[in-house]
């Protein structure tokens, strides 16, 4: 396996960043979150981010093309923004997870090209969980976070950083940075994992019933109850891929772009005629059912959740799905 | 790198004619750039038509893909785009992708099928492209019955075209009602589902309907007091849409996506999904 000296990091950074551009976890205003890489920039001590790294493949805005519309005539000009090869550094177990059940919904025909591109371009380096926290959730949804995939894979153990290539990708990289050292890695030791309170919870269930056995379960009113819609849960999950598309008039160019929306929001589904889902009961069961059973039904079974515990962090009401997945499988509250 | 293409990127077509049906329903017709018919489809699928700056809307292809030298959409003046629409003039530059959705399956289930073909107001849009598909392979079908209810006689869609076409063919029943008496009019008056019920369908036709979500209720109950079987009843839904890829996350029932999956359902597949339409 190929080795680095831990206490020297910044300069395999600077290795890296010499060919392409590199982002990290870092510490940036407010929160932990995927960074441009510059000389000085550290790795943050958090153990993952508050925004997912789905950022970086499906920004939260993200301009799709331009118009000028003169008199009654209207040209279409290109407005993607050009995408370079770049590198990922530190994502965890979960946040990779999440790309396989992102690439379900965007690769899936017809391809998203704009997330295709970025895919395409990026080479994923992951880096094993050592030091979990409470919330983590990932073992229930046959993650491993000792052995996380991607194109490289990473340990960080003792003083070394251990780094092994899983693709052609992740090869090329290793290989062009002849001053990775060579070593044995050490055992890994689950048992902190084993200690995880929400390691047992049982995802396969939502399989082995109905659809309409889940959407008409008793317990959507009492944990709807005090969601407050902020969609705040929406926005930090890896997994949740709603968008809208919306036009900004500039004048000279009118910029069609897209950006993150919410299934929590009461505008999300409103038509000329109303809305098919009039309360926040609707809107809650809707981002549950999509993740536990609407998504696994479309894509073989993948629960449309990772277990990063984001929202279990994030909600204002401490409703998360983990509360959800729990209730619906006891049909109580 | 240079653009690639991409199924949100809509292409320019140009409007060349617009009538106007309806107090509120304008129907437009639509070529590409060069002049020709930009794209082929299916009866019952949907493009997106855009103005830049105004916003995107899906809208049923109302003209049969018989029609080789144009699209038409019949659209309700009701927000945005629409209203927008609604104020042009031929001559004027749109945006169009598509099409979206999977159609009626006319060249499959509906084949050799008594076809009973129920509208309210707009929703003649998408049935008028199975009827005119229908009416140019008159020898594929049998009996065609067409009920068709709007609020008044004004607000019955594509008028002109019934009269003169539709009720002048052999084979073709058409039965029309209005909501409320007005002078003018020697015709039915009363809903559409109370008058589907007193017509009293033979029940071996294969119905297909379209309109407002209480009109589809009460006339599928109203069939099923005739006799009729879900599995025989074909109709679309319109739920909001944003991209109609089926990427969104916008316009789903259940774990089906109505701008991917459908928008034509038959409806004894719609008894396994929730009622969220
Ligand atoms: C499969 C399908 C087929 C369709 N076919 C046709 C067709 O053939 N012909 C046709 O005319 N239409 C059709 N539609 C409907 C069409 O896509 C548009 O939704 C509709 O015409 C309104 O578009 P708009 O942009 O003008 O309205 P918008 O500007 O989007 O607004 C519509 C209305 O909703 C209200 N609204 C919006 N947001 C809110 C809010 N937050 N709170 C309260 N009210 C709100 C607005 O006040 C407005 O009155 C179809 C839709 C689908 C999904
Ligand atoms: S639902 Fe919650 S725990 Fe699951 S992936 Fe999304 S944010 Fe993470
Ligand atoms: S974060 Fe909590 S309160 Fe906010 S929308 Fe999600 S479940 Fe509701
Ligand atoms: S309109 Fe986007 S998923 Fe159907």
């Amino acid at each position: 396996m190929k080795t680095w000296k831990l206490s020297e990091l910044d300069s395999l950074f600077a290795a890296i960043a010499a060919a392409q551009k590199l982002y990290i976890p870092a510490d940036a205003a407010g929160q932990p979150a995927f960074t441009l890489w510059t000389p000085g920039l550290s790795m943050t001590k958090a153990l993952n981010t508050g925004r997912s790294a789905k950022d970086l493949f499906f920004p939260q805005v993200e301009n799709l093309v331009n118009f000028k519309v003169s008199g009654r005539r209207i040209q279409v000009e290109p407005g993607r923004e050009e995408v370079e090869d770049f590198v990922i550094f530190g994502v965890r177990a979960c946040d990779c997870r999440s790309f396989d059940i992102l690439d379900s919904v965007f690769l899936s025909d017809p391809v998203d090209t704009f997330y295709a591109d970025r895919r395409s371009h990026a080479t994923v380096m992951t880096l094993a969980c050592s030091e979990p926290e409470e919330t983590c959730f990932c073992t229930s949804l046959g993650i491993d976070p000792q052995a996380p995939a991607g194109d490289v894979s990473c340990w960080a153990m003792e003083d070394t950083l251990y780094l092994e290539a899983n693709t052609e990708k992740g090869q090329a990289l290793l290989s062009s940075l002849p001053q990775l050292g060579q070593g044995e890695k050490p055992q890994t030791d689950a048992s902190v994992f084993h200690r995880l309170p929400l390691k047992d919870l049982d995802f396969s269930v939502f399989g082995e019933k109905p659809l309409m056995d889940w959407f008409n379960s008793p317990v959507w009113d009492s944990l709807s109850q005090s969601c407050l819609g902020c969609g705040s849960c929406t926005f930090v999950c890896p997994t949740c891929q709603c968008y809208d598309v919306e036009d900004f008039d500039g004048g000279a160019t009118i910029r069609r772009f897209r950006c993150w929306d919410s299934c929590m929001y009461s505008d999300f589904t409103m038509m000329a005629h109303g809305t098919n889902r009039p309360t926040q009961k609707e809107r809650f069961r809707q981002r549950f059912m999509h993740k536990l059973v609407y998504h696994p039904n479309n894509h073989a079974g993948q629960i449309g959740c990772v277990g990063c515990g984001r929202c279990l962090q994030k909600c204002p009401i401490s409703m998360n799905i983990v509360k959800v997945a729990k209730a619906l499988k006891e049909g109580k509250a | 790198m240079s653009i690639l293409r991409d199924p949100l990127i809509p292409m320019v077509a140009l409007v060349t004619d617009i009538r106007t049906d309806t107090p509120d329903v304008k129907t437009f017709r639509v070529v590409g750039l060069d002049g020709k018919k930009p794209m082929e489809h299916i009866p019952g699928q949907c493009a997106m038509l855009s103005m830049p700056g105004v916003g995107e809307a899906l809208f049923s292809i109302t003209s049969s893909p018989t029609n080789a030298d144009y699209l038409e959409f019949s659209i309700k003046k009701c927000g945005c785009v629409t209203n927008w629409l609604h104020a042009i003039e031929p001559g004027q530059q749109v945006t169009l992708r598509g099409p979206y959705g999977n159609g009626f399956p006319v060249d499959t289930d509906f084949v050799g099928k008594d076809l009973l073909f129920i509208a309210g107001g707009i929703g003649l849009a998408p049935l008028r492209s199975v009827i005119n598909y229908v009416r140019h392979h008159r020898g594929r079908y049998g009996s065609v019955d067409i009920v068709y209810g709007a609020r008044s006689k004004e607000d019955l869609v594509d008028y002109d075209e019934i009269l003169q076409q539709w009720c002048r063919e052999d084979g073709v029943t058409v039965h029309l009602t209005i909501d409320n008496p007005q002078p003018d009019w020697d015709g039915h008056v009363g809903f559409v589902p109370n008058y589907v019920k007193e017509l009293a369908f033979d029940t071996g036709k294969t119905v297909v309907m379209c309109g407002p979500p209480v009109m589809i209720k009460f006339t599928l109950a109203g069939l099923e007091e005739l006799g009729f079987r879900r599995d025989q009843v074909y109709t679309t839904f319109e739920l909001k849409m944003k991209c109609a890829l089926g990427k969104c996350g916008r316009c789903n029932i259940g774990d089906k996506y109505v701008c991917k999956d459908g928008p034509v359902f038959r409806l004894d597949q719609m008894a396994q999904l929730p009622d969220e339409y």
